[in-house]
């Protein structure tokens, strides 16, 4: 995949030194891309402002005319009634999301090292076809899957989307994986191979050990994907037993007269994990990106 | 024997993903298309009371001629076309700008690539207050900051609007998919040689015949893969439509949306059929894409 041929775990590529005919018109130049840079930052940035102000911001507070304001009387409320009303399902979702992207990380080394490592004829079709799940819009599936699931006697909630996620998680952990792996110099490969190591034995011996970059990018990747997920969340699971962008929802839409300040509370608390994998593990949640994978 | 020996082990060990592959991707594909051409419309036959009958290729024929489903596509057609305009263009300008080395760069890509994080979910609860439908007096969000900065004018009913209502709705989309868009395009950049450009310069190209014959055919490839993959997205758009608007909207109504209210209604067979229509629009894009990618690998 030419996306995929991108992917540098490290996720910097050394950046070329910097060229320019004169020295005044560098500076102008300098000039207008800081400009823009600093317009890009402000645009991103409104939601931000609107989303802190308005969650700090008491009930008779919100009227239209003070609406981009800072809040009158600072107050916790909101964040309060949010903690209350998603506190139960950001659990949830914490049980949903940390055992099925452990899982589907561990199926994804598996394939990417036969795929990459240990292949054989037609491996690149078996590929093909695995990555295909990928792209896939789940609505295409969604009523056969409804009726699998239900006739599997898995409750629905946390262990149907458990198993979901490890599912459809396959195609883009597989992806990452074997990206990583075919990095991994042959010779490596071989040489267990003459040393007469088995399949097994070589994943675990030679491949397991240096796969740590590549394993907490698809970490990361299936983590914040199954956190964020409401798709398979609406269809298999209700407020009483949902994961937190349900309750969100539930929480920003539920009721005829809106409380944006209570849900504006909530939608930080319910981007508090994600945001906080991003910030400290921003360099290896890139190196998932860049591996041509998507949201949603 | 020999070969068996070869292939085994390695199949042995794909083989849970590729049964799992097998039965939740391909055979519930061929479940769902075995559903969307039967009369199973009522939810005596969904939960298997009654007996469907298969009646072919009928409900795509009657859902392709209704008013509502035609509007789904067209309102599909409309988020896409805007989402993806804006998401390359801004995702280029950042790149273009972020391309050179310079102070604080880290600082600028980790802020354009945050909204990647947040689920659409959460992002939808600030949008629907910023895209707020009321104008003047009543004005809040977006219409009232252009109040504010003496841009009356622009104020107008975002996603209330009956035909562009939808437009409005690919205005977070880009927020959110932006960054993606530089990211893929900075490494673009990055992955040029200096010595390109060098050569280019030494042969007096000036600074736009650089960026035209030599940047852009290098980038091209990048651009289509950020097209297809956002592209893709954009198609099967659902959790942002959900938090902003709600589903039963006329005015943002796309056939993800559909196939979510028929499943609702019992309507099985419709929805499966919705649910194979989006699979074949998204399959015509990237069955040729994984192909070309693919391709262009072995030849390397």
């Amino acid at each position: 995949m030419s996306t995929t041929a991108l992917i540098t775990t490290e996720g910097a590529v050394p950046a070329p030194a910097p060229v320019g005919n004169g020295r005044a018109g560098r500076v102008t130049w300098r000039t207008i891309r800081y400009a823009l840079a600093i317009i890009g930052v402000i645009v991103v940035l409104i939601p931000v402002y609107v989303l802190l102000i308005t969650s700090f911001k008491a009930p008779g507070d919100a009227s239209p005319t003070r609406a981009w304001a800072l809040p009158e009387n600072w107050t916790l409320d909101n964040w309060k009634g949010a903690w209350s009303a998603l506190w139960p399902s950001m659990l949830r979702s914490f049980e949903i999301v940390i055992p099925s992207a452990i899982i589907s990380s561990v199926l994804g080394s598996l394939n990417g090292f036969v795929l990459s490592r240990w292949s054989f004829r037609g491996a690149n079709i078996v590929f093909a076809c695995i990555l295909f799940g990928m792209f896939i819009p789940y609505q295409a599936v969604m009523i056969p899957l409804s009726q699998l699931v239900t006739n599997m006697h898995i409750p629905n909630g946390v262990p149907s989307l458990i198993l979901l996620h490890v599912v459809f998680g396959i195609p883009i952990t597989t992806l990452i994986m074997r990206n990583y792996y075919v990095t991994v110099p042959h010779e490596l490969v071989e040489a267990a191979r003459v040393d007469g190591a088995g399949m097994l034995r070589t994943y675990w011996s030679v491949i397991l050990p240096i796969s740590i970059p590549s394993f907490v990018v698809v970490l990361i990747w299936q983590f914040t994907n199954a956190w964020n997920d409401f798709l398979f969340a609406v269809f298999f699971s209700s407020s009483a037993n949902g994961p937190v962008t349900l309750a969100l929802n539930n929480l920003a839409n539920g009721s005829v007269l809106q409380d944006y300040g209570v849900s504006m509370a909530g939608a930080l608390l319910a981007s508090f994990p994600p945001l906080l994998v991003y910030i400290i593990l921003g360099k290896y949640f890139v190196g998932g990106l860049m591996s041509g994978s998507v949201k949603g | 024997m020999k070969g068996i020996r070869r292939v085994g082990p390695p199949l042995l060990l794909l083989a849970p993903s590729i049964i799992l592959m097998a039965v939740f991707v391909y055979g519930l594909i061929a479940a769902n298309f075995a559903t969307s051409i039967t009369d199973n419309h009522t939810a005596a036959q969904a939960t298997g009371q009654k007996p469907s009958v298969v009646v072919w290729f009928d409900n795509y024929v009657e859902l392709l001629k209704t008013d509502d489903f035609q509007h789904s596509l067209w309102n599909l057609i409309l988020f896409t076309v805007v989402f993806l305009a804006g998401a390359m263009i801004m995702g280029f300008i950042w790149a273009w700008i972020l391309e050179r080395p310079s102070k604080g760069e880290g600082i600028f890509r980790s802020i354009y690539l945050f909204p990647m994080a947040v689920s659409f979910v959460a992002s939808g609860v600030v949008w629907r207050w910023l895209l707020n439908s009321n104008v003047d007096d009543k004005a809040s969000g977006l219409n009232r900051l252009f109040q504010i900065v003496g841009l009356d004018w622009l104020q107008n009913p975002w996603w209330n609007h009956i035909t562009f209502g939808i437009a409005a709705i690919a205005i977070p989309a880009i927020w959110q998919l932006s960054g993606y868009v530089m990211a893929l395009f900075l490494a673009g950049f990055r992955g040029i040689p200096d010595e390109l450009r060098e050569a280019a310069r030494m042969d007096g190209a000036t600074e736009w015949q650089l960026y035209r014959h030599v940047l852009f055919p290098q980038l091209a490839p990048i651009a289509l893969s950020a097209l297809v993959i956002i592209g893709h997205m954009s198609l099967k758009s659902f959790d942002l439509i959900m938090s902003i608007s709600t589903a039963a909207n006329y005015q943002t109504k796309v056939p993800a949306i559909d196939m979510f209210l028929l499943k609702n209604s019992w309507d099985y067979a419709n929805s499966a059929a919705v649910g194979t229509v989006l699979l074949v629009i998204v399959a015509v894009i990237i069955i040729p894409y994984l192909w070309w990618t693919n391709r262009k690998e072995d030849s390397r």
